[in-house]
């Protein structure tokens, strides 16, 4: 199945492109339209100067760029090129890894996220995060979603079944799974699994979502729901996804930063528009990239 | 190009005779314990009855029961449990999640449980003997007894515990962070139910040490066997009542077997009683259905 180069975002054609969703078959999101930020581009996450060591090892340096408020910016480069570092610098999760610094700022909103005031569990609320193999906890499906709301304080059950139906709804897994609720969330398959973690970071009502590849661990068929559904969350959320597929990337990305090794630390080689970066590149290692010459 | 072999006509000798030995290994294991459990249930049924098992020992245990004696075991094991959980689940805790797996401190505690795991029983029973007896004044009691047990159990409690919480892929442990939860939550709320298999796996092994141990218990909960009266009086357990049947009493040597065969039984039913409360727990805590899937954490087998 071909697709069209992803149209900027400004045609109107783009509402087209998406399945329209109608009320009966349960989504709540509605259809989107492509991001407003996308036609008068609103930084939401503002990096400066950032670079990050794995103890003398630098992963990452010098990424200057802005993420756009409700668009959806894909990271793309080779592996080892620094895209999941960064990608988890955004929610702070690098301050797991031991012996792991950082200089420059990342700020969200204009408050940097370093700043030694900062709640990162409030943080975190804000940010959800899907990784590359789906990672549901081997709980039954509604714990899955109700332990993370328990944590943020819903504690009412009633407010907690509402959510995760509303979420379940969202993620198009409710018809799926809704009569099984309390059975393991292990016994779904790949991509349900990888759908039930978009869920359970959607519950937190989060304003940015972080996505590390969600679609490679998952069948060529569950990889396109999950990317329709990825379409989908345009302009609800602000949307970072690391992705090798540079066919996906066209697909659903507004933006584009292309990454690279550079004397053995990633570096941004360039960032800017999706249609740009595949179809006018400045800079001639992402021609390179794009075109598959490289690597 | 290739026909379709199968299985079967693919097995070189070698693979037979592997099989075998294989199996026969198995077997000689089974028929170890077939063996000592048909002797004890041959020496031991003759004497057994009700009246053995609540029945207050007489004659020096010749006659009589092991009621009283089965009252001062219960209470030693409860003392050591009650002392010996909560310290070794959360150096384990502490162990697993909370320093790094390289770490100084964390080595020095692992270094240390290995040095206790590897002190012989008799050891604790001097050391028990010498702090809770003699220097915090105890005496010989069903305290100190239970105490010193507690001792001997950590080490198994905290590496089984350990096991079981490193078991657990970090990608739990990542996602939960992103979902921002704290650690302390993540541990009790995620982290400990999908270890409860490997937590109920130590548990019964430590039950099993506790019930087994003799040496430690004869220098410091004693052997007297009354009905201990409250948790400072000396009392009797079940190995201990074995062991001086066995080699002390002339006579006693169906009692001895008796008591061993309700010993054997006791294990046995802690046994499946824990499994079952274990998976129970972690059943509510999980709310699954079906245990399926879960065969990626595998409980450290005793």
């Amino acid at each position: 199945m071909h697709r069209e180069p992803e149209p900027t975002p400004t045609e109107p054609a783009k509402a087209a492109d998406d399945p329209p969703l109608k009320a009966d078959n349960g989504y709540t999101l509605g259809p989107v339209q492509a991001g407003p930020a996308c036609c008068d581009p609103q930084p939401l996450i503002q990096v400066e100067n950032f670079s990050l060591r794995y103890g003398l090892k630098t992963a990452l340096a010098n990424v200057t760029l802005d993420i756009y408020r409700g668009c959806i910016t894909a990271l793309i480069g080779p592996s080892g090129c620094g895209k999941t570092s960064f990608l988890s610098s955004i929610n702070r999760l690098t301050d797991l890894i031991p012996g792991c610094g950082i200089t420059g700022r990342i700020c969200i909103d204009g408050g940097d996220i370093h700043d030694p005031a900062r709640d990162v569990q409030a943080l975190r609320r804000q940010i959800g995060m899907v990784f590359q193999k789906p990672t549901p906890f081997p709980l039954s499906i509604y714990r899955n979603i109700e332990l993370p709301l328990h944590e943020h304080g819903v504690k009412r059950r009633a407010d907690t079944v509402a959510i995760i139906e509303q979420v379940l709804r969202d993620v198009g897994l409710w018809e799926e799974v809704h009569d099984r609720l309390h059975s393991s969330a292990l016994s779904l398959s790949g991509g349900q699994q990888q759908r039930l973690c978009i869920a359970r970071a959607l519950a937190l009502n989060p304003r940015i979502l972080l996505m590390d590849e969600p679609c490679s661990a998952l069948d060529p068929i569950a990889s396109g729901i999950v990317e329709d559904l990825i379409s989908r969350l345009r302009g609800r959320y602000t949307i970072v996804i690391v992705t090798h597929n540079l066919a996906q990337a066209r697909r659903i990305a507004n933006y584009a930063a292309f990454f690279w090794v550079r004397g053995h630390a990633g570096s941004l080689v360039e960032f800017g528009h999706c249609r740009q970066i595949f179809e006018s590149p400045a800079h001639e290692l992402t021609a390179a990239y794009v075109n598959g010459a490289r690597g | 190009m290739a026909e379709m072999v199968s299985m079967k006509s693919m097995r070189t000798p070698r693979d037979c005779f592997a099989k075998l030995a294989i199996y026969c290994a198995a077997l000689l294991v089974c028929a170890a314990f077939a063996w000592i459990l048909s002797d004890i249930a041959r020496g031991g049924m003759a004497h057994l009855s009700l009246d053995f098992v609540i029945g207050s020992p007489r004659d020096a245990g010749r006659a009589g029961g092991i009621g009283s004696i089965l009252v001062s075991t219960a209470l030693v094991l409860a003392i050591a449990l009650m002392a010996a959980l909560p310290l070794g689940w959360t150096t384990a805790a502490l162990l697993a999640e909370y320093v790094s797996a390289g770490s100084r401190f964390g080595g020095a505690v692992r270094y240390s449980l290995q040095v206790l795991a590897a002190v012989p029983s008799i050891v604790f029973g001097l050391f028990g003997n010498a702090f809770f007896s003699i220097y915090l004044g105890l005496g010989f009691s069903i305290l100190s007894g239970g105490l010193t047990l507690a001792c001997m159990l950590l080490p198994i409690l905290v590496s089984t515990a350990e096991s079981g919480l490193r078991a657990i892929p970090d990608a739990h442990r990542l996602s939960a962070a992103a979902l921002g939860m704290s650690r302390t939550s993540t541990l009790f709320r995620l982290l400990l139910p999908i270890a409860a298999p490997s937590l109920a796996a130590g548990l019964l092994l430590g039950i099993g040490r506790a019930i087994a141990e003799t040496a430690a218990l004869l220098f410091t909960s004693g052997y007297v066997d009354r009905t201990p009266g409250s948790l400072l009086d000396s009392g009797r357990t079940l190995a201990v009542h074995i062991f001086d049947l066995s080699m002390n009493v002339p006579g006693g040597d169906a009692a001895a077997y008796a008591s061993a065969l309700v010993l054997i039984a006791a294990l046995l039913l802690i046994n499946m009683v824990a499994m079952r409360l274990a998976t129970d727990w972690q059943r509510r805590k999980i709310m699954a259905e079906n245990s399926n899937g879960y065969s990626n954490i595998d409980a450290p087998r005793a």
